[in-house]
């Protein structure tokens, strides 16, 4: 059966050859000015100091040695990382709970999945102005502001976060629950299993492959936000260290980045790179993780 | 006893049913809160968040006409470009990253495979790896208007559409791609009357994708497009604050809010798609 596919694909394939100007070329070609002309050029001027970028000067590793000699950069670090793993755990286990209780049949339920959901399709920029009205509201009762303390604006971003993206991983959850087998869940309860047991002995084993994806969604969408940073806080409250480093408490990586290439001094911009590749090795490792534990689990099946 | 059980049972669904219609009504109050701040006097939202506007704070329709040509822009052009970028993006990704896929599965060559494998690793490049060499290369290239820049969105959302539309052209069989070749139908004739057709379902879920994404991307457009001539809607409302020294609170609600409902109303009118969609488009990705 296989050896036929190939010989009929092989068949198609002929009269195909001369038309992938056709069907390749139009995405090729945007596809190279669009992702693998810049990812190039962006490795090689993470290796440049430059001002324009037709005036580059090689300057080997020296700009990564900046970016590890940079306390605002390893400030960010730490942060967005204890950001993307409370907000992991806390997004994770809601959604679960939610997903569990969607599916155990209560009226409604498809009501409250469309609630749930809808935060998802606004845009971070949208969200970021929405919440930083609401806590504002809040905190201005108590004379302070979002803005003004680094912990209001780190518990801030999580409750951001969490609104809009329960509803996503929820949806996942949901078609991950209901694809357990429906014979397992009644063989366990005939064995007078619990409610408890049958959910950690029988529903979490099946529904793995969803909690892994969700957990690696959510953690590379806590280490990529960008947006809601910008809008709720962009970095405010400002601390003066005393070297003269301004640190922004609550800027994370993609913010410090940005910063880095777009503030106040230009000549930056070959570190701001450097940034940008140690922020990609980062987040294609995290992807690298996914795939080999996603890989391993379909080999043992 | 049994029965005992049974009701206890249904007792606990219908407090389920309570809870959750008390933490889903608790889920949509900052929808509510937009709606409410629109209405008000800019001074009354920051102190009267959570109120209903009242005699004193009610302002009518004052921050919707004040908005209009609030951040020396008017939304309405930003709305404008809001929708030809992502109408024209999606368009284009749909067209052609589906011709791609199925010439990349079907063809097989040494170059559709490294297309492929390019594609499948540029979806775990953040946007920030390439975000500076890309608008400068975007500017020479002069594609920083409403109506180029969705070439640089093809070209940055070609990996997720084409690993999307791979994974479903290898699940059709090649009988009747076969048959058309035997009847003399073209390689672009069969592509577009037989193939074509038959990724329709899957075109929808990658189309609610790319919507998503672009309509609600900031970033992209903020670093490609002419910001003095072109603002999309997340552009105009991150702009609202640095053009005046205050910022207009009751004015920017109004306008939140008039960028909100259009979505809300997409949502409710695909939302089985939409969720479709999104489950897709994260399972495989």
């Amino acid at each position: 059966m296989k050896k036929k596919i190939s010989n009929s694909r092989s068949t198609l394939s002929g009269p195909l050859a001369k038309w992938g100007w056709f069907f390749l070329g139009p995405v090729t070609l945007a596809f190279i000015i669009g992702f693998v002309w810049p990812f190039f050029q962006g490795i090689y001027l993470s290796f440049c100091k430059f001002r324009l970028i037709s005036n580059t000067k090689f300057v080997g590793f020296d700009n990564y040695i900046e970016v590890f000699k940079d306390g605002s950069f390893l400030h960010s670090f730490w942060y967005t990382a204890l950001f993307a793993i409370v907000s992991l755990v806390l997004i994770n286990v809601l959604a679960f709970m939610v997903a569990y209780v969607l599916t155990r049949e209560i009226k409604g339920s498809n009501l409250f999945r469309t609630v749930f959901f809808m935060p998802n399709l606004i845009g971070g920029i949208v969200l970021g102005y929405i919440w930083s009205m609401i806590f504002d509201g809040i905190l201005s009762k108590f004379g302070t502001s979002i803005l003004l303390e680094s912990k209001y604006g780190f518990w801030g971003l999580i409750i951001l976060l969490c609104w809009q993206q329960i509803g996503y991983m929820m949806i996942i959850y949901i078609a991950g629950l209901q694809a357990v087998p429906e014979d397992m869940l009644e063989a366990a309860k005939i064995d007078g299993a619990k409610s408890g047991q049958t959910l950690f002995r029988v529903i979490i084993p099946n529904v793995m492959p969803s909690i892994t994806i969700c957990t690696f969604l959510s953690l590379t969408n806590g280490f990529k936000l960008f947006d809601q940073n910008l809008a709720l806080t962009a970095g405010q409250p400002y601390i003066i260290q005393e070297g003269g480093t301004v640190i922004k408490t609550t800027e994370m990586l993609a913010l410090n980045i940005y910063n880095t290439f777009y503030g106040q001094s230009s000549a930056s911009q070959g570190v701001a790179q450097a940034k940008a590749v140690v922020f990609f090795i980062l987040v294609a490792g995290l992807g690298l993780m996914q795939l080999a534990i996603t890989r391993k689990r379909e080999v043992q099946q | 006893m049994r029965k005992n059980k049974i009701s206890a049972e249904k007792l606990g669904k219908t407090a389920l049913t309570v809870l959750f219609s008390i933490i889903s009504i608790v889920y949509i109050l900052p929808v509510i809160a937009v709606a409410l701040n629109s209405f008000k006097l800019n001074t009354f939202v920051k102190t009267h968040t959570f109120e209903l506007p009242n005699g004193e704070s009610f302002a009518g329709f004052a921050n919707f006409i004040k908005g209009m040509t609030f951040g020396n822009y008017p939304f309405v052009k930003s709305v404008i470009y809001s929708v030809v970028i992502t109408l024209l993006s999606a368009g284009l990704i749909l067209l052609f990253t589906s011709m791609a896929a199925w010439y990349i599965d079907r063809r097989n060559s040494i170059i559709c495979k490294i297309v492929y494998y390019l594609c499948v690793f540029s979806m775990v490049v953040p946007f920030q790896m390439v975000m500076f060499p890309l608008s400068k290369t975007a500017d020479r290239l002069h594609l920083n208007s409403p109506w180029t820049i969705p070439i640089v969105y093809l070209g940055f959302g070609a990996g997720l559409a084409i690993f999307m539309f791979v994974g479903f052209v290898k699940s059709i069989p090649l009988d009747i791609e076969e048959a058309a070749a035997i009847d003399g139908c073209g390689p672009v004739r069969t592509y577009f009357s037989v193939v074509m057709p038959m990724l329709y379902p899957t075109m929808i879920s990658v189309g609610i994708l790319e919507i998503m994404w672009v309509w609600n991307d900031y970033l992209l457009p903020v670093l490609v497009l002419d910001i003095n001539k072109y603002r999309t809607i997340p552009i105009h409302i991150q702009y609202l604050k640095g053009s005046y020294g205050t910022v207009d609170l009751g004015a920017t609600m109004a306008l939140i809010l008039l960028s909100i409902i259009p979505v809300i109303i997409f949502y409710l009118a695909c939302q089985k798609y939409i969720i479709k969609g999104v489950a897709t488009g994260a399972v495989k990705g």
